[in-house]
Parts: C-alpha cells; structure tokens; sequence
C-alpha cells in the first residue's frame, strides 16, 4: 500500500506513472522507484524461489546487500529489485533458480 | 594505466563520509566521495525523528534535514560526489577499483576515508526466510525513502533505538504494530522511545523471541515464546500474533570488508572494525576509518568522527598546520565526548545492571521491562519539578541518562535546566513562569514532555502532548485518552491542536480530561467516526 | 582476536540439534546442521566452512550469514566468536559482472 499522506514528509515526489509487466500482466508504477517498491506497493510479495529448495522469496534488506529479491528484469536475471529504478515498459519476471520460467 | 588522483577519495557518502569530505575540503583539499547508492545521504534520509544531542550536535533537527544540510555544505565545499559508484576493492599504494556504469575504473588517492557504516544483522527462525521476513533498515526505507507501506500489520524484533525508532516511524506510515519484543530482559534503546511508543498501546515483549513465521508464500503470523536466561525458548510460553510483517532490529555489525582487505589491522567490536588511533588514523598510513565502520554508534557521533577523519587527511597532506590540527581535533573530541557521557555511552554498552541514574534516583524497572512508566513514577525524577503547582506547567518524562539537552533551550522563562553535562536529567524550575508556549513540547527529541494544567476549571484538567500522526485531530474531536500504558482512562476533548514551522511537523495536542487523569493521561484517541 | 587452531582439537561427536534444518546461508541454502556437521568433518575457519558447503559464497557473499556461520563454529569449536576471524574479504566486495569486470576503463 501506499501511503497517502504523511505526517511528517507529507506526499511523496513521484515520477511519473508508468506500465510494466510482471510475468506477462501489465501493472503500474512510479518511474524511477525501485522495482521492489512498486511490486509491495501492488501486494506482489514473491520475487523469486530459490534454487535449491523452491522456496519463495522476497524483499529482505532493501538496500542492495542480500541478493533476495533478484528477479529477471529485461531477459537478465539477478537483478537487484530493490536498487533497480523501474522504468516504463520493464519486463519483470518472477526468477526460479537463476532464471525466469519459460513463457 | 593512467589513474586520476585525489588528494582524498571517502568511501561513501553518508553522514561520517559527507562530514570527513566537508571538513577536508574546507582546509583545501581536492576529494572526491564514491557512494554505491543513487543517492546520497546513507542513512540520514530515512531518519525522520528529531536527533539527541545538543544544538552543535544538530539536536532537535530531523535526521532527513541534516542529510540536506550536509550534501549543501558539500556542494559549496567543492565536493566531488560520484554516485552509482562501487568501490569494489582497495589495493597497494591506496588504488581503488570502482564500478561505474558497467565498467571498471581506477583512482588513486593520496588519502582514504573508509566511511562504509554497517550492516543490519539477522537472526533466524523457523521460517525467516519467507517473504514478509524483512530488516528494520529495509522498512525504513520502503516507508520513508518511497512511500510504501512495508506490511499493513508488523511484529518488530528489538527493542533497541533502531527497533524503537522503526516501530514509531511504522505507527507514522499508518502500519500497526503488534508488539516489540527482545530476548533481552530490558529495553535496550532509550526509554524516551519506547514510551511513545507504549502509550500508543503498543505492547512490549522483553525475555521473548520469534520462534517462527508462519505462512506459506509470505508471512500470516508470528510466534513468539519467552527465553530462559540462555535465550533458549520456554516450551508452552508461546503466543502468536497475525501478522503479514516480521521486522529485524537484532543490531549492527560494520561493513569492514573493505578496510580488512586494505590491510589494515582489525579488532573485534561487535563485528571486525578497523583499528584507529583518536584521529581516525587506522594501521596503514593514509587510510583512515571514520563513523559505524569502525565501531557501531549512531550518526551524531559517525558526522563527528568524520569531520576527525577529514582533518587528520588535511594535516596529513600539509593543509592544516599542527597548531590547527591540533586546534580542531580537541574541539571536536569535545563534542564526541558529550554524546559518549551517561548511562547509553559506548563503555555501557550491553549492560543490565544499572539502576540508578546519574543523581542516584532509581530507574523505572516498568519502563525497562515494558516500555513505560507506571503511574506517579515520574514524580521522583526532576522533570516533574513542578507538579502540583497551579496554572499550567511542563512536565518532562525523561528519567535516563541520555545525551541531549533541547528542552533547556527551548525555554526563555528558565523553567527548564539541564547543566554542564548533556545527560543530565532535565529539571522543571517551579518558581520560573511558565507561559505555556509548547516550545519545549515540540523541541524534545524524545517527545517526552508534556504540558499539563491540573485544574482549568470545571473539575477538568489541560493535558498538551506531541503529535505526529496522520490525520491530526481537530478542536471538538472526542475521543478517549490512552495512559502511559496505552490503555483507555477516560473520556477527552480536543481543544487546541497546534502547529508552526519551527515544530518541523510535531503538533501540539491539548485535550481537556477529568482532573483525577492529569498525570496519567498522555495520548489521544479519536473515537471511530 | 583468532589464535592458532589445534587441529586435533577433540570437539566431540556430531549430535543432531532439533534445529538443524534451519536455514542460515540464505543464498546458498545452507543449513545449520550441515555447517556443524562440516565442523565435525575438520572444516575450523570461517574460509574452510566457505570452500567446503559454499555457505557465505553466493550473491551477497556472506553480508547475512557471516556473522551466525562464525556463531555456530564458534559453539562447536568451544571459543568466542570474537576469537574467529572473518572469511578473508577480496575484490570485487560486491556483486560484479564478469563483463564489468573485464571492462577497465583508463581515467584521466
């Protein structure tokens, strides 16, 4: 969720609003906002399963340092969500492994 | 391979980095600051509660404001701040490599600042690896970098100020807070903190710990059980609370890697810091280390260290004389010592055993143990100097030895003393006049002081308290006033709300109570439309 | 601060711990019980428990788990965590592309 209003920064300077997909379904953002913030603030909560064990993950530091929200940004994959500025038209995709699942 | 030089590269650009980078340039030298980030400021920009300290320290200013002050004081200095920019390693003859713009660059510097800071750390559980599991760091930065809300429902583990502070500042982005909790049997960040939180209903765990997040694709609840005196879980103590949020405020270690690879000799300070000498000088000549990189403080004392740092490369390089070196550098341990004085300072850190303060008055062990002072508590301490005095008077809810000391100047009438040492507790003068201006209400960092009128008539009293929440009330709202606790104790009436640029977003709330709930209500509640 | 190991050090048997399935290296997926079993398996520095189970080698190389993998082989080893040093810290100190890597730009 965003917030609204708040009581001490006030409202938040945004880019503009922008389109991008996430596995295949079109969804909206702020333009230049980590991808990460524009996935929690659409509810996505999942940003990959891991290798390993298939389990889900999602945004843990938010800063760029542990490598959990990775996902597959434009066909690249490990890509750090929560440092990446979103863009307009960006192909997100939920990673498995190290890789996007095939469409 | 050509390399471009610098008298002074920092490494990052962040309060201790922007500082040192200030601070060199002024004395003459050429700096450049590497920053990863696409933005500078570190931390500072999330920081949106008003700093401890005294004024020099930059107290009562909101830490995002001192972020502005601080890259303006750069800019103006001729600081060259590279963003996007990865310092990837340090190499012999101080060589940096650093990423930028998908390419590999290198830099020579005549002096290195390594201002790195720290990292969160993590603990685990059964389940702290699913969605929803996040740090304290990375709230702060949804909530207050971009405007998200990190969860809707959060359970913050750690009580201390980074958990304190975050849970707050949750409570400001319109997220509920379940309840704090720590394995340690006491608070460990300032009560001041914990108390705004506590009367907002906010429950405190101590002696307890998460042990699971339950959930499948993303957390739906947390399970907490008390500890035993070895932290391990007592089976049967468990409690469980719905939410989709776990946030991790388990401490901070430095981020240290790059000094170690630099050579430089290492010691343990909760995590491996770089060695330094009280100029911030580490063992290789030419490298210094300044702010939570070379030991975890809190950025009042990181922006001192670096401003140490910046001089001691200045001296190095012959731009300040050892007269002046010598000059600045006693100043500013000056002011570093203040902010190491009382009972939060560095030396006591992890400590647990002591209960009086400084002028020998016992501590509140409720506000240690869960997050706020029991009623009456507070007339022992000398900010309640003036309780029970007629007409309006502060009274000021501070009973820790913590280093800051706004409120004094905050009043012209001389209601308000604190002294020579920052940590001194306040205390109320009850023969100075009181105008009730609030200036002191919207001054103290820790939101702590309260105005109170015990009787204005009419069997009520005045109680005025700091406001940040969203939306603010409005003169002839009704509601129920919360206690110290957070527990409903009565009904109350709004009937001034105030606000001025110089409060920097702290209102002043005044709601009319029975008489009886002078000193035991202390927030308001607005009853559901 | 570390202190020359005894390699022959006894610390006893592996004994199961209920929590061994924890996971503690997360980007590696490592878990408790296989780092204590690799420190039963002679594995007694920060960088051996890296080489060996990869705990502390992948994206974010060990910002998380550093400090609970130096925990745990702290409890098996009977020492301090303050008495183990980290894992040795190289270039690049975060994660680089192999084509950032070989792209070395001279600057004036």
């Amino acid at each position: 969720m965003r917030i609204e209003h708040h009581p001490i920064l006030g409202e938040f300077p945004k880019g503009r609003k922008v389109q991008f997909t996430l596995d295949g379904k079109t969804m909206e953002g702020y333009e230049g906002e980590p991808i990460a913030a524009a996935l929690r603030a659409a509810g996505v909560m999942t940003h990959r399963h891991t290798s390993r064990l298939d389990k889900p993950r999602g945004i843990f530091c938010a800063i760029g340092r542990c490598t959990d929200c990775v996902m597959v940004v434009n066909g690249r994959p490990n890509v750090r969500t929560c440092v990446t500025p979103l863009e307009e038209g960006m192909r997100v995709q939920t990673q498995y492994g190290v890789k996007a699942k095939e469409d | 391979m050509k390399m471009k030089r610098y008298e002074l590269a920092v490494i990052g650009a962040g309060p201790a980095g922007l500082c040192a980078a200030i601070e060199a340039a002024n004395a003459g030298m050429q700096v450049v600051v590497f920053d990863e980030n696409a933005k500078p400021g570190g931390q500072l920009f999330k920081q949106i509660h008003k700093f401890f300290g005294s004024k020099e320290h930059g107290a009562k200013i909101r830490g995002f404001r001192i972020g502005q002050q601080l890259l303006a004081q750069a800019k103006e200095a001729g600081v060259e701040v590279m963003l996007d920019s990865v310092v990837m390693g340090i190499f012999d003859c101080n060589e940096l490599t650093v990423m930028h713009n998908d390419a590999t660059h290198h830099y020579k510097a005549d002096n290195i600042v390594i201002a790195t800071g720290a990292m969160e750390n993590a603990i685990p559980f059964d389940g702290w690896t699913l969605p929803g599991v996040i740090g304290a760091g990375a709230a702060q930065t949804l909530m207050n970098l971009h405007g998200v809300q990190p969860g809707s429902r959060v359970l913050m583990l750690g009580s201390g100020n980074v958990g304190l502070v975050v849970s707050f500042q949750l409570l400001q982005a319109g997220v509920q807070v379940a309840a704090v909790v720590d394995a340690a049997p006491r608070v460990g960040g300032y009560g001041v903190h914990a108390a705004k939180l506590a009367r907002t209903g906010v429950p405190f765990y101590l002696s307890h710990t998460v042990v699971k997040a339950e959930g499948e694709d993303h957390v739906t609840a947390a399970v907490i059980a008390q500890v035993n005196e070895k932290f391990e879980p007592i089976p049967g103590t468990e409690k469980r609370f719905e939410v989709d949020t776990i946030c991790l405020a388990v401490g901070l270690s430095p981020m240290s890697q790059l000094a170690a690879m630099a050579g430089c000799e290492m010691a343990e300070k909760g995590g491996r810091a770089p060695v330094v000498d009280q100029y911030g000088q580490t063992s290789v000549p030419g490298i210094f280390a300044a702010g939570d990189v070379a030991g975890i403080e809190e950025a009042s004392s990181a922006m001192i260290t670096g401003r140490i740092t910046g001089a001691s490369a200045a001296h190095r390089s012959g731009y300040l004389d050892d007269e002046a070196f010598a000059a600045r550098t006693q100043e500013l341990r000056a002011s570093l010592g203040q902010l190491h004085e009382g009972m939060f300072s560095p030396a006591n850190k992890g400590r647990n055993d002591l209960t009086v303060t400084d002028e020998g008055i016992m501590l509140s062990q409720s506000l240690l143990h869960k997050g706020y002072m029991e009623d009456g508590e507070i007339e022992r301490f000398p900010g309640a100097g003036a309780v029970h005095t007629v007409g309006i008077h502060p009274v000021i809810e501070c009973s820790q030895n913590i280093p800051c000391n706004p409120c004094q100047d905050a009043c012209r009438f001389g209601c308000i003393q604190v002294g020579d040492h920052i940590t001194n507790l306040p205390s109320v003068n009850q023969a100075a006049k009181c105008v009730g201006c609030g200036v002191c209400v919207a001054n103290c960092s820790g939101q702590a002081i309260f105005l109170v009128d015990e009787s204005i008539g009419d069997g009520a009293a005045s109680v005025t308290l700091p406001y940040e929440f969203w939306p603010l009330p409005a003169v002839g709202d009704q509601g129920t006033a919360l206690n110290r606790a957070g527990k409903p104790v009565c009904k109350a009436e709004v009937v001034n709300v105030r606000q001025a640029a110089a409060m920097d977003g702290t209102a002043l709330l005044t709601m009319k109570v029975p008489k009886e709930y002078a000193m035991t209500a202390r927030f308001f509640k607005k009853e559901e439309a | 601060m570390s202190q020359i190991l005894d390699r022959n050090m006894d610390i006893g048997p592996f004994v199961p711990q209920p929590d061994d399935d924890l996971i503690i290296c997360r980007c590696e997926e490592i878990t408790k019980g296989e780092i204590r079993q690799a420190i039963h398996d002679g594995m007694f520095t920060m960088n051996e428990i890296k080489r060996y189970l990869r705990a502390g080698m992948g994206l974010c190389q060990g910002k998380t788990c550093g400090r609970q993998v130096k925990g745990i082989l702290a409890r098996e080893l009977g020492m301090s965590p303050a008495q183990i040093d980290d894992c040795t810290p190289r270039s690049p100190n975060r994660p680089a592309e192999m084509r950032v890597l070989g792209n070395e730009v001279d600057k004036v």
